[in-house]
């Protein structure tokens, strides 16, 4: 193998490549040649960073040199400077939000800083279509160790004495669940990974296997071999094409190197691993309803028990895991399930990723270790609020979570914590929110998620989150009644009652926890017919201040309704009536003359 | 794109062939026709039931339960504006408006002359880069209204 002076990694994940990553690789690749630098230089593509906010990223090593937003255009800069001169472009380093302080390397950026990254381990490290790479780092170290030294029993220990737990949303000790499945009677058995990632807001499944396809393949093999099981798909949602592709690369590369198909390392272990794109519906990431998408029928979800360690996938035992559970499994094979249960809380162990967005300053994937509080995540992690607005709320769980506030800032992070003050840990999707998020729109428009994906086969879900949508619709618009607030928390209580699967069971949590910590939100809606955060368009006033209108005309030549009226001699003003709140006014007035109320 | 109904029985038979001794097959045929035929057409949906023998009553069923698949041509070009809680609370309401404003026509839509088809979705994926559309399979990131106009004009 060739030996390069330098290593310049360009990330290739979904993120970086909207920001224009592939135009800065071709055309870095392009420099390279041009300056015969290509023997000393190779140009890697990567996976992702996490901080896609930041994107397009490019790392040099070896000394890690980090740099954020790059453009094709600055890239003759790039290596003019760094890899000739040896000069790294101060003006593409990181920048800290508080002093503007430029910093150089990746380890001693604060978005890494808490980190502690077990299952991204390798994303934006090494190139994921390539398998050596992945070898290098000591993967597959797991899968032999396994096959060679360790009976399937001792392999459920491991995990079951690792204290890993489902990272698809259950939260169902992972150990615990191998062991029924291996336990199940017959010849056949299937595994099963979860890769349909439907909560809106969440994406560490997709950069988990774009960026690291192997570790995915690698665990899935330890528990088929732990459970007996010779086949598995990948159920991964058609959204996502990249990660089906750099799948397909893996699988063939794991099958070309006799790490996967039959006698696998001579030790008589058979396996063959399949890609089942899904095809958009948010139920289906339900294991029932997602076995039976693989079987070709609807996706609609079966009632439990029979569990899939019994009757699964065709009928056989299945054992069905997420991407994030099983991106865990090689590492705690080779170091220890005592190693990962060195790290977290007492019932919570080990690390979880979490995808933060909305209104903070860096969104991206984080991975830390469990117990850590909010508070460190969205201000030390995260960096705070976008333009230093005020913290209103985190949404946690996506459709099933509920919003927490500034008061459980200070909750370590955990599946217990979480769940006792309303919200659940669910995928790791946190959508920060501020003081212009309106808390009743924000149940409305989980809950008009809950709704459109109802698969319609039980009635309390089917219907009740219907009524449920229709009293906010009532609410927001400014049409609606205390009572309707009662109906709303007798419905949503029915609701989770009696639902069939989790869908339902869990679609009310983000009304009940808006409910109960933003009550006045609800309140002002209703009573005084006025949405306190002036998101609710419906509820909105736009009016001119006689004292700022410079009388220019602009706003009414700009009305779409013609709803503004005035002249030279009079301040202009809205036909409150007629205007449809579009809001054009606002936006065209060059002296801010106009109010939104 | 577009293909008689002979042409449409002959492309379906194609796809289905692999499939008539396998199990599990039904979703994948319905996305290969679709790559193929740009929709799932009546006369898709009629070959596929003769060929593998079963209901055309299910086959509808599971058409019309996955939102990827249309029963009714598309556009030449997609336009999704994610309507995903990262990219919600970033402001795409507005961005999707826009995109209606421009086009005329609302969600599931197409326009007359099939230039662009509007379809909703839960989540890119790309939720750093709140609010995002994808037209096509290209994505754009930290968009506002003022951006919709020009990413649309280069899509002809
Ligand atoms: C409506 C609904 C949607 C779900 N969506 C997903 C999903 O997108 N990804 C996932 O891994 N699990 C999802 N689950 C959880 C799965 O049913 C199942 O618990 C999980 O795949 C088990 O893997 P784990 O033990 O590794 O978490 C969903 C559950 C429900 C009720
Ligand atoms: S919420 Fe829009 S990309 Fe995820």
């Amino acid at each position: 193998m060739p030996i390069f002076r330098s290593h310049i990694l360009v990330c290739g994940g979904t993120g970086c490549s909207s920001s224009g990553s592939q135009d800065v690789q071709k055309v870095l690749r392009d420099e390279i040649a041009k300056r015969n630098l290509d023997k000393e230089i190779l140009v890697v593509q990567t996976g992702c960073h996490g901080m896609c906010e930041m994107g397009p990223i490019v790392v040099v090593y070896p000394e890690g040199t980090f740099y954020c937003r790059v453009q094709a255009s600055d890239v003759p800069e790039l290596v003019g400077e760094h890899i000739v001169k040896g000069r790294p472009v101060q003006r593409l380093l990181y920048s800290v939000p508080e002093d503007a302080s430029r910093v150089p390397f990746y380890k001693d950026i604060p978005f890494y800083g808490k980190q502690h990254r077990i299952a991204l381990k390798n994303c934006g490290y090494i190139n994921p279509d390539n398998i050596e790479e992945y070898i290098a780092r000591g993967g597959y170290e797991g899968l032999g160790k396994a096959l060679t030294s360790m009976t399937s029993a001792q392999v459920i220990d491991e995990v079951k004495a690792s204290g890993l737990r489902g990272r698809g949303g259950g939260g169902f000790p992972t150990g615990l669940k191998w062991s029924f499945a291996a336990k199940s009677p017959g010849p056949k058995k299937y595994v099963i990974c979860n890769a349909d990632e439907g909560d809106p807001g969440a994406f560490m499944d997709r950069s988990l296997i774009e960026g690291d396809p192997h570790a995915i393949i690698e665990g899935m093999m330890i528990g088929a071999y732990a459970i007996g099981a010779d086949e598995g798909y990948v159920y991964c949602r058609a959204e996502y094409p990249l990660a089906i592709e750099r799948l397909k690369t893996a699988i063939a590369q794991a099958e070309e190197f006799g790490l996967m198909g039959t006698d696998v390392l001579g030790t008589g272990f058979n396996f063959t691993l399949h890609i089942k794109e899904g095809a958009g519906a948010f139920v289906c990431g339900e294991e029932t309803a997602l076995m039976g998408s693989i079987e070709g029928r609807r996706g609609m979800p079966m009632p439990r028990p029979p569990f899939p360690a019994v009757h699964g996938l065709w009928g056989k035992p299945t054992n069905i895991n997420n991407v994030e559970t099983w991106a865990n499994v090689a590492q705690i094979i080779v170091n220890g399930g005592a190693w990962y249960a060195s790290m977290g809380t007492e019932k919570s162990k080990g690390t979880k990723v979490f995808a933060l967005t909305g209104k903070v300053k860096h969104t991206g994937l984080v991975e830390v270790p469990m117990g850590i509080t909010l508070r460190e995540i969205i201000f030390d992690i995260g960096g705070g609020i976008l333009n230093d607005r005020k913290f209103k709320a985190v949404q946690i769980g996506g459709p099933s979570g509920g919003c927490l506030t500034e008061e459980h800032l200070d909750l370590p992070v955990s599946y217990e914590s979480l769940t006792g003050a309303g919200a659940i840990m669910g995928s790791g999707g946190m959508v920060v929110m501020d003081e212009d998020n309106c808390m009743v729109d924000v149940a409305k428009f989980f809950l008009e998620f809950t709704q459109r994906e109802s698969c319609g086969k039980c009635v309390p879900c089917r219907e009740g989150t219907k009524h449920m949508l229709l009293l906010l619709e009532k609410i927001t618009s400014g049409r609606g009644t205390m009572e309707d607030i009662s109906t709303l928390e007798q419905l949503a209580e029915m609701v989770r009652e009696m639902s069939l699967c989790g869908l339902g069971q869990t679609a009310p949590n983000p009304v009940i926890t808006t409910l109960r910590y933003f009550r006045d939100e609800y309140e002002a809606h209703i009573r005084d017919k006025r949405c306190p955060s002036h998101a609710c368009t419906a509820l909105l006033r736009y009016e001119i201040d006689p004292e700022t209108c410079k009388r220019c005309g602009l706003c009414a030549k700009n009305c779409p309704v013609s709803c503004i009226s005035g002249s030279r001699q009079e301040p202009y003003r809205i036909d409150q009536e007629k205007c449809i709140r579009c809001g054009t006014c606002f936006q065209k007035c060059p002296f801010g003359a106009i109010g939104k109320n | 794109m577009s293909f008689s109904a002979q042409e449409m029985v002959e492309k379906t038979r194609k796809i289905v062939a692999p499939w008539k001794e396998k199990k599990g097959g039904l979703i994948p045929i319905l996305q290969e026709v679709q790559k193929e035929l740009g929709y799932i057409s009546t006369e898709a949906m009629e070959t596929i039931s003769k060929e593998l023998k079963i209901p055309k009553s299910e086959i509808y069923g599971v058409a019309t339960f996955y939102a990827q698949f249309h029963l009714k041509p598309r556009g030449r070009h997609v336009v999704r504006v994610c309507r995903g809680t990262a990219c919600h609370v970033r402001g795409s309401l507005a961005v999707l408006e826009k995109v209606k404003e421009i086009t005329g026509i609302q969600e599931n839509e197409t326009t007359d002359d099939l230039r662009f088809t509007i379809e909703p979705v839960a989540c890119l994926g790309a939720c750093g880069l709140a609010p995002v559309m994808m037209v096509d399979s290209q994505t754009f990131g930290r968009l506002v209204p003022g951006k919709v106009q020009g990413i649309l004009d280069t899509f002809r």
